[in-house]
């Protein structure tokens, strides 16, 4: 313990550098983007970025929580229509969305409260979905958050003033960019792990391993685990806000269930419960899915020609993740998260002692 | 139309839709009760038992034969399923299990759509399942007889089934305590597999009355009736296969009053009031209607 203070409160560069190094590796990433990058490298990194925060915004509900939510990408889907609608020029919107109320059909905010405003709508949905389905344990959860993902759905195509109904949304103002995404990266981790490392997250932590005992010691289990559900919703929201300045054209069909397998698969991957697994899920899944993307289109072996086999990305990527939960079920991380100190710190060195 | 006429009218619709649910769901009440496994992928098992019937029409098969031999290829694509990718996770967490049933979903839907593609085909549907009879006011489609009879049918058959033979009662005891089935000399595996085959077997026949209705299949068509069949088998208390059954009937009569009592421009959000009705059956009776009332406490 003492060691472990000193350590803070000294300069201390090797910690500092265990820190940044995680950081400047993000960082190279839309760096590289901007300097060098082909346009297909610049959208996959983009797309990279907002598949990051949202495989970590789940993680920090399912994985630290042990509640396994099936309907983030209800709040995707809420992020990104609610801030396209807010951003859309008046103009635009008498054309596009006529219908639209009056309240909304004259306002026109720029991005970044766009985003925020979109976060918190779904954060205050989450609040109140929340203290319903959070109540339930296990599969309950589960079955309860794929309703919400439905009902999010039926409502998306049938509230037509606001959305078009299940016709394409589109002329939503093209703010996207990487250094937005990566930014907005930086917070999402940030934000899970001082949640995760706050006497909050360790309640979160202990109602996971065992309920009864953390009721015993005073935790209260409903909520502690309404914060991360409404952060994480938050976040997703803000990821889905990006996703849609970034696609600009979108129906409700891409919130729905291949997105929500996908995601899932990356976290599962990577490990649930470890903020760093779910950074390397996610580049493993992005990366292999976009190899496979390019190779069902059909190919040329030399000899002969593989003919086009769509689907095929998708069939893989799920026998894959069986595989996964056969022989791996923790992911490639498990719980563990990867500590870039221990690059910089001697073996037998007190500081090297990780914090429980 | 008299107020009588109208609600015998309603009743044949809500009954016909709600043996749809009533067959799916049972297939998924058998598995979750022996396996605590919500299997997800069970909605392909019709898509995979329509398409068979269709590839084995266009040969020229005639129609008696291609039911009972899709129902046959439903059944043994279930116990396929189980041996691949069920076998091998067992006993695993619940939510586990679920995720990999989400897996074979996406396998099977992606290859349909590889290997016979993505866009739907019509479905020769015979003429006796064409005919629409007027009884007076009453319309009556001749399919939704069929499918109400046809489920009548089974479920006797069922019931003599489980309550009668070996298989039956292993089948139950399973459900009830698995180990103590083992302990017993239940042969366990041969059990998971006779429940696969005859849920499977129930959802073939699902999948033909669905597809005998709308005409045409696609890889995509499972995809709804399954979440239907998940908010049946809740609503009836998961795992016991009465439950099952009334549940279907239970959503079929919910699924028709909302239609004829929520307002012009609401009746559009049927679905969503159906999956608002189910996150308030999970929280205030878990167990089901059926089920004893017990609260799990977090």
């Amino acid at each position: 313990m003492n060691t472990a203070a000193n350590a803070t409160t000294a300069f201390d560069w090797r910690r500092w550098a265990g820190a940044a190094l995680p950081v400047l590796m993000i960082l190279a990433l839309p760096i590289f983007a901007d300097h060098g990058a082909s346009a297909y490298q610049h959208r996959v990194i983009v797309i990279l970025g907002i598949d990051i925060m949202l495989v970590v915004s789940l993680n920090l509900f399912n994985g630290f929580t042990g509640v396994f939510s099936l309907g983030h990408v209800g709040f995707m889907a809420l992020g990104a229509y609610a801030s396209a609608i807010l951003s859309m020029p008046v103009a635009h919107k008498a054309i596009n969305l006529p219908d639209l109320p009056v309240w909304l059909a004259h306002v026109e905010l720029s991005f970044l409260p766009a985003t925020l405003v979109a976060g918190l709508f779904a954060m205050v949905v989450a609040c109140i979905i929340g203290l319903a389905v959070l109540r339930l344990s296990g599969h309950y959860v589960a079955v309860a958050t794929l309703s919400f993902l439905v009902i999010v759905r039926v409502v998306l195509i049938n509230a037509t003033p606001f959305t078009r109904g299940s016709r394409t949304f589109f002329g939503t103002p093209a703010y996207t960019n990487v250094w937005w995404v990566y930014a907005w990266v930086a917070v999402t981790i940030y934000l899970a792990w001082r949640m995760l490392r706050s006497p909050y997250g360790r309640a979160m932590l202990a109602q996971r391993e065992d309920r009864v005992a953390a009721r015993a010691v005073g935790v209260q289990v409903l909520r502690t685990r309404l914060g991360p559900f409404a952060l994480s919703a938050f976040l997703t929201a803000v990821a889905g806000a990006l996703w849609g300045h970034y696609i600009l054209s979108f129906s409700p069909n891409a919130f729905y269930f291949t997105e929500t397998f996908t995601i899932i698969t990356m976290l599962v991957v990577g490990g649930m419960g470890s903020i760093s697994g779910s950074v390397i899920g996610t580049i493993l899944i992005v990366v292999l899915s976009e190899v496979l993307r390019n190779l069902e289109g059909g190919f040329d072996l030399g000899f002969m020609q593989v003919p086009p086999l769509y689907g095929l990305s998708q069939i893989l990527m799920a026998v894959a993740f069986i595989s996964v939960l056969v022989f791996r079920r923790e992911g490639l991380l498990g719980y563990r998260e990867i500590d870039f100190t221990r690059l910089f710190v001697r073996r037998g060195d007190p500081r090297n002692e990780r914090e429980a | 139309m008299s107020l009588t006429e109208y609600g015998l009218q309603q009743a044949i619709n809500a009954l016909s839709i709600g043996s749809l649910y009533a067959l799916m769901a049972i297939g998924l009440a058998m598995v979750f009760g022996i396996l605590r496994l919500i299997n997800f992928a069970h909605g392909d098992l019709m898509m995979v038992a329509s398409y068979a019937a269709l590839f084995m029409l266009l040969a020229g098969l005639p129609f008696w034969m291609v039911v009972i031999l899709a129902v046959i290829v439903g059944a043994l694509a279930g116990m396929l399923m189980e041996r691949v990718a069920y076998r091998p996770i067992r006993g695993a967490p619940d939510v586990a299990m679920l995720l990999t049933s989400f897996a074979v979903t996406i396998i099977l839907e992606n290859g349909a759509v590889m290997l016979i593609g993505a866009r739907s085909r019509p479905f020769p549907v015979p003429d006796f399942l064409r005919q629409v009879y007027h009884l007076g006011n009453l319309t009556v489609a001749s399919v939704n007889v069929v499918a109400i009879i046809s489920t009548a049918i089974l479920l006797v058959a069922l019931t003599l089934f489980v309550t009668r033979t070996d298989t039956g009662i292993s089948m139950r005891a399973a459900a009830d305590d698995m180990t103590a089935a083992q302990l017993m000399g239940i042969r366990i595996n041969r059990v998971i597999a006779a429940a696969f085959a005859i849920g499977s077997g129930l959802a073939a026949v699902a999948g033909l009355l669905w597809t005998a209705k709308v005409g045409k299949v696609d890889p995509y068509m499972g995809f709804f009736p399954v979440l239907k069949a998940f908010v049946a088998a809740v609503i009836g208390g998961f795992g016991t296969i009465p439950g099952a059954v009334v549940g279907g009937f239970v959503l079929g009569i919910l699924e028709i009053s909302l239609q004829a009592l929520l307002p012009g421009d609401w009746s559009s959000y049927r679905d969503a009031f159906v999956f608002g009705i189910l996150i308030v059956v999970l929280l205030v009776r878990p167990n089901g209607i059926m089920g004893a009332r017990v609260r799990e406490e977090i």
